[in-house]
């Protein structure tokens, strides 16, 4: 009830939702929108007609054009939308995890295992993530589990401060003094009790990051690391526009939808997330609630 | 204070050796043959057959266990030994100290109107809290904030070179560089831009300067975004707080309150997120700088790691970590200068 009346009253807001259930809808009826053809080993082997090198304008055949090489884009972007929620989630569900993990201990042994376990995460910040990322995707190769694996060993981090210093915080609040009072043990309060209450800034964070997890995982296919040739990923359709820029002359925007619907749908997607993180935060926290 | 600055800075070599191990480790992932080709004078060395191989992982001791190679390896890099990048075909230092100049003009140039922009937009948009200017500040940053940079560079390419030829990309256009390469030029700086001036060549600081609109319209734009919201919350913050409402009550004109009592203490959170993201711009803007072709130490960065160019990858990251732990040392030691409050403490 307090999100739809939160929703009416802002409808930037509600727009972000709108959009990411469209996605949502998107994904889960990819096979009736875009249905894979029988001799394709998987649906996200985006299907090819012909092997010219030149992109085709938008056809009844094709209802976004092809890329070079003939890919259809409508059906890499409908697919990719699976992708990135694939990559989305995954990434972000691992990263909780694994911060969650790390902050808690760290808050409640203190003393040397906090001490290190914080200047692993200091150490882990220090690195060029992106970079970092492309190093590791190289050398376990292309596809969705390698860009998963690679964007949660250098994006877990964050989650981890985060944690921690809440546990610290919530730690000395009144209540978690009660409910020690009673004689609680630790490991319930920390479970039960505080981390609970310490989720809502992961859940805030978690949110945006999901969309910018997505950017990263296309931007390491539009970098040439991402996922295989062909394979349903918006990055790598727009990896593939990149050759098309420049059109003929007198014709500048001749290739123009090689680029604006790859384009356009991981732009929808991140500002999805990020209009539904910040109306999260909005709600969640009574400080921004302007 | 002093003693703080101290404290942080002998982080640094923790930090450095921990990331030296990391990538280390990744490097050791690759088979000794795959390892080998770092080593070879050229790559007629690698044709010799099986046997040829072998001797030469025997004689660079690839086999050798795990601490003895990384020991020989970080030997090299404390006596000031980088390596040698196979990318850039010459060593890690000196590729990294020639691209740095490139990077550094492009993200000075791209950072300073950002900077501004951000205190200009967010403290209006704080000021006009939920009218018209705050409505279109808002949607203007969030639309920044969800474009990927890479379709964003690209419509930019689209609209200003393949459109209106205005901004091509690359570093300088091939008369430039031809004058740039010859010996009557004197390379003072290596950006582009400031050796034109001092050599007095106008023809080339406008060249240069073509060259640079497209990728600094692209990071300005990326990156104004997160800190214009920062500012606008820190305002709104602000503008809320006892001070704020005394300098009014006691009759000061609104625009004096706002614009010099409370954007000043607004500028607080700004310094910080600034500092983070001038840290992470001179890192390498990796994906601007690969895609208007602009030959920089994030361009360089990318192509050294999707080609496993391990050497030059430690040398990037060990550039970058110093840059980040040094950047964040600045933020901490200005601190003090805009908020007197935080000295005493």
């Amino acid at each position: 009830m307090k999100v739809l009346r939160y929703l009416a009253r802002n409808p930037v807001s509600l727009f972000g939702v709108v959009i990411l259930l469209a996605f949502v809808l998107i994904a889960v009826f990819a096979p009736v929108l875009a249905p894979p053809q029988s001799f394709q080993l998987s649906p996200y082997d985006t299907p090819r007609a012909g092997f010219l090198a030149t992109p085709q304008p938008p056809s009844p055949e094709a209802a976004f054009g092809t890329t070079q090489g003939q890919y259809d884009i409508f059906y890499g972007v409908v697919w990719g939308t699976r992708t990135a929620f694939k990559i989305g989630l995954g990434v972000v569900a691992i990263s909780v995890l694994i911060g969650t993990v790390v902050g808690a201990v760290a808050a409640y042994y203190g003393g040397v295992v906090e001490e290190v376990l914080m200047r692993i995460v200091d150490v882990f910040m220090a690195v060029p993530f992106l970079i970092a990322a492309m190093v590791l995707t190289a050398l376990l190769g292309k596809g969705i589990v390698p860009i998963t694996i690679a964007l949660t060993t250098f994006g877990w981090m964050s989650y981890a401060r985060i944690v921690r210093s809440e546990i610290l915080r919530i730690r000395e609040m009144d209540y978690i003094h009660a409910a020690r009072s009673y004689g609680a043990s630790d490991l319930r309060l920390i479970v039960l009790h505080i981390l609970p209450n310490a989720m809502f800034p992961v859940l805030v964070l978690a949110t945006m990051a999901t969309g910018s997890m997505v950017l990263s995982a296309s931007a390491l296919s539009f970098l040439g690391v991402g996922t295989e040739e062909g394979y349903a990923d918006w990055g790598q359709f727009i990896a593939y526009s990149r050759n098309w820029i420049v059109g003929q002359p007198g014709n500048p925007f001749q290739f123009w939808y090689t680029l604006a619907f790859p384009g356009a749908a991981v732009f929808l997607f991140v500002l999805s997330w990020n209009l539904v993180g910040d109306a999260l935060r909005d709600m969640l926290d009574p400080r921004h609630s302007h | 204070m002093l003693n703080y600055a101290l404290r942080r800075l002998m982080m640094l070599p923790i930090v450095l050796f921990a990331l030296s191990l990391m990538i280390f480790a990744l490097q050791m992932s690759l088979s000794p043959t795959q390892r080998l080709a770092a080593y070879a004078p050229s790559p007629d060395y690698l044709k010799g057959g099986q046997e040829s191989i072998r001797r030469m992982i025997e004689q660079y001791g690839l086999n050798d266990p795990f601490y003895i190679q990384y020991g020989r390896w970080i030997g090299g890099i404390l006596t000031g030994n980088l390596g040698w990048s196979e990318t850039a075909r010459q060593p890690v230092s000196t590729a990294l100290m020639s691209l740095f100049p490139a990077t550094l003009e492009l993200v000075v140039l791209a950072f300073v109107p950002c900077l501004l922009l951000a205190v200009f937009l967010g403290s209006r948009a704080g000021i006009y809290l939920n009218r018209w200017p705050d409505h279109v500040i808002r949607i203007f940053t969030i639309l920044g904030w969800s474009f990927p940079v890479y379709v964003f560079g690209l419509l930019m390419l689209l609209i200003f070179y393949s459109a209106l030829d205005w901004f091509p990309p690359g570093r300088l256009s091939q008369w430039a560089q031809t004058v740039v390469s010859s010996s009557d030029f004197v390379r003072y700086t290596g950006a582009n831009t400031v050796d034109a001036l001092l050599n007095g060549n106008l023809a080339i600081f406008g060249d240069a300067l073509r060259h640079l609109a497209a990728p600094v319209i692209t990071l300005t734009y990326v990156n104004v975004a997160s800190m214009t919201r920062v500012m606008r919350t820190s305002m709104l913050e602000t503008l809320r707080q006892d001070y704020v409402r005394t300098a009014r009550a006691k009759g000061l004109p609104r625009r004096v309150v706002e614009l010099r009592h409370a954007r000043r203490n607004a500028l607080l959170p700004l310094a910080t997120i600034a500092g983070m993201e001038l840290a992470v711009m001179m890192g390498g803007v990796v994906i601007t700088e690969t895609i208007f072709d602009y030959a920089g130490l994030g361009q360089f960065a990318a192509k050294t790691a999707a080609n496993l160019d391990f050497p030059a990858v430690l040398g990037f990251g060990l550039y970058f970590a110093v840059v980040l732990v040094l950047m964040n040392l600045i933020v901490d030691l200005i601190y003090p200068l805009l908020d007197p409050r935080v000295k005493t403490q």
